[in-house]
């Protein structure tokens, strides 16, 4: 059974010129408590890989440089 | 981070606690408190700092029993008649008459509640018959303020580690739990004297109307692992027919909430804007009426606050929009709902258990044990009803102590290593797999069937046809269900969990034949309140392995209940509407 990917738009979105995980903070995906944020290899900014998402808000209230935003996932929106 | 690696670490402590979130700390704090030299150990799925029910705070108490407001009479009383009588009063007498210690212990803590120009706790009445509301006007601190305190008393924590089943030792008593690692799936066993239960409510059992996952009433990390566990080992577990639904903002799926702005003026109102319940306070029959009143030609529901001063509604959002859940504010940005021009439309949750709100627990008795010798619970997993969140601290508090003390008194349990091996096998299995079924199929699939077949109004041949799919499902995932990395582990095991809830829901729902608590187990072909044959608890658990259910009589009242006041919280419809 082969797995397909069926794209979704994220509700959490990260501004990369503020984020500064490639300095080494991780705070954004440590607080997560569905844990559905990561540091990409590519950027080394921080992403959201899962779209698994209770729009709760630790990440962008904890965020020391303001750079994530939760919004509303679309299908409640 | 997510690679699935091998591994397996042992540790010992005295107090295990498991459940970072609200009752969880609180246990693991006064644990230490009682006994200093115990090692007590708090294991969290995600982040302490930031977990469970109360992530972001809380904006007050639901059910605060304060000295010149309410009498721990009173209130027991209150929740007795609330919950149709099916209530063991000891818990909630202890409760009661301990949550103003609480209180007062937390506004050390810094989490500060609102006070009149007197200087008194400024207590408002939201409930059918007392008062016990006490807005929390600093409430985005709790989490941080709980942190403070278990790092000062040195409580170990352990984050992103998920416990998925207990240990017992050769009498059944409890000897520890296994963990897994959330994010490399490297296994934990952790060897305990006691086990404290507090992983909060099943709350990804039914789905949403929005049809995504996690748009859940309940913080969707809890996923019911914490009844599935107790379930495993042999513990009872009450009245899971009594299930969670409440009244909340449609689509958005949380609170609106009445109990902040009830005491401003706001209310519940049909669509011609007519109020047709007496009293917002949730209990079943309130919501049978919400039910009745969203089917009706004058549905839907909504909140009224467009009656209100400018100002009062500008106060009433600086609460909303800024704690507990927060993100309320953008949902309503994004229709263009303003609160001073426009209703607010309104609908019922998806169902689960939770006894915070309603009374579906793991059984406990006034020193939050469970039926399994050195296992404890508390919070919203455990059978104390309508308990919320200064329920799950206090009686987190009472668990924490009693444990210490019985760790104190008992040697540490050997267990069988064999579990350790068969559990190992059965979490990895779909790790093994090359392909299959991913997880949120599968838990997309069970929770769909939740909704068609066991939410209420319940039918006993939909309740029969869940549980010959819920039979195929399981069918699937211990042959079928594959995943690729450790999040996607863990969300594997959360299926299991919440299959579990659900096949607990439709056995407790079959075996009570009766309707009881309004909506809550509102059974269309058995439609009347039968108290002589069920008034009683429905305690469900694990038996040779099989799912059993039994009668259990209710404790002898403590504070008497006078015929007259019994049907209380029947009368909750307006009479000109009715």
């Amino acid at each position: 059974m082969p797995i397909a990917h069926t794209p979704t738009t994220v509700p959490v979105v990260i501004d990369e010129a503020k984020c500064i995980a490639d300095k080494g903070c991780t705070v954004c995906v440590d607080v997560c408590p569905l844990d559905v944020l990561r540091i990409s290899d590519l950027t080394g900014k921080a992403y959201m890989k899962y779209d698994e998402c209770w729009y709760c808000m630790p990440c962008e209230a904890d965020c020391p440089t303001g750079a994530v935003t939760v919004n509303i996932p679309y299908l409640l929106r | 981070m997510d690679e699935i690696k091998d591994g397996l670490m042992e540790v010992t402590c005295d107090v295990l606690v498991i459940g970072g979130g609200t009752a969880g700390p609180m246990a693991a704090y006064k644990a230490k408190q009682k006994n200093p030299a115990a090692r007590v150990v708090l294991l969290e799925k995600a982040n302490v700092k930031r977990s469970g029910a109360i992530a972001m705070g809380m904006d007050g108490l639901n059910n605060a029993v304060i000295p010149g407001y309410a009498t721990p009479e009173q209130y027991t009383k209150e929740i007795t008649i609330a919950n149709d009588g099916i209530c063991d009063q000891a818990p909630v007498y202890k409760y009661a008459t301990r949550c103003f210690d609480i209180i007062q212990e937390l506004d050390r803590f810094g989490i500060k509640f609102q006070k009149n120009e007197n200087g008194d706790f400024d207590v408002k009445k939201v409930h059918h018959l007392g008062s016990y509301v006490l807005p929390m006007p600093n409430g985005d601190t709790v989490k941080k303020a709980l942190y403070r305190q278990l790092r000062r008393e040195k409580v170990l924590i352990s984050n992103r580690y998920m416990a998925t089943r207990l240990l017992t030792g050769r009498d059944g008593e409890i000897a520890g739990a296994i963990a897994v690692s959330t994010r490399s799936a490297e296994f934990l066993v952790l060897r305990a004297k006691t086990v404290i239960l507090c992983a909060g409510a099943a709350g990804r059992l039914g789905l949403p109307q929005s049809g995504y996952l996690w748009g859940t009433y309940e913080n969707a990390t809890n996923s019911g692992d914490g009844y599935a566990m107790a379930y495993h080992a042999g513990a009872g577990l009450a009245n899971l027919e009594c299930y969670q639904i409440n009244p909340l903002i449609k689509d958005y799926n949380g609170p609106a909430c009445a109990y902040v702005a009830g005491p401003f003026g706001a209310y519940t109102t049909n669509s011609e804007g007519n109020r047709f319940i007496e009293c917002d306070y949730w209990s079943g029959q309130m919501m049978q009426e919400f039910y009745n009143e969203l089917q009706s030609g004058k549905g839907p529901v909504f909140l009224k606050l467009n009656h209100l001063h400018s100002e009062t509604i500008g106060k009433i959002e600086e609460i909303l929009h800024h704690v507990e859940r927060p993100s309320r504010g953008r949902f309503h940005e994004n229709r263009g709902t303003n609160y001073r021009e426009r209703m607010i439309e309104m609908h019922i949750s998806e169902i689960g258990f939770c006894s915070g709100h309603s009374a579906s627990g793991v059984y406990v008795d006034e020193f939050a044990r469970t039926t399994v010798p050195g296992l404890y619970a508390a919070g919203d997993m455990a059978s104390v009803p309508h308990n919320y969140m200064l329920g799950a601290f206090t009686n987190g508090a009472v668990a924490g102590e009693h444990a210490a003390e019985f760790a104190a008194n008992v040697e540490l349990p050997d267990y069988d290593p064999g579990d350790v091996a068969q559990e190992r096998d059965r979490v990895l299995a779909p790790t093994k797999r090359e392909d299959g079924i991913p997880p949120n199929q599968l838990e997309y699939k069970t929770r769909r069937f939740v909704n068609d077949y066991l939410q209420p109004p319940k039918v006993t041949a939909k309740m029969k046809l869940a549980q010959a799919r819920f039979a195929e499902i399981r069918d699937d995932m211990e042959n079928a269900m594959a995943v690729r990395d450790a999040h996607e582990l863990m969300r594997s095991l959360e299926v299991a969990s919440i299959l579990d809830c659900a096949e607990m829901a439709a056995f407790a729902s079959l075996f009570r034949t009766e309707s009881r608590w309004g909506l809550y187990h509102h059974r269309v072909d058995y439609p009347e309140k039968n108290d002589d044959e069920w008034f009683c608890h429905a305690i469900l658990r694990k038996q040779s392995g099989r799912m059993t259910a039994e009668k259990r009589a209710i404790a002898p009242y403590i504070v008497p209940i006078d015929e007259s006041e019994r049907s209380a919280y029947d009368r909750q419809r307006i009479r000109q509407h009715a």
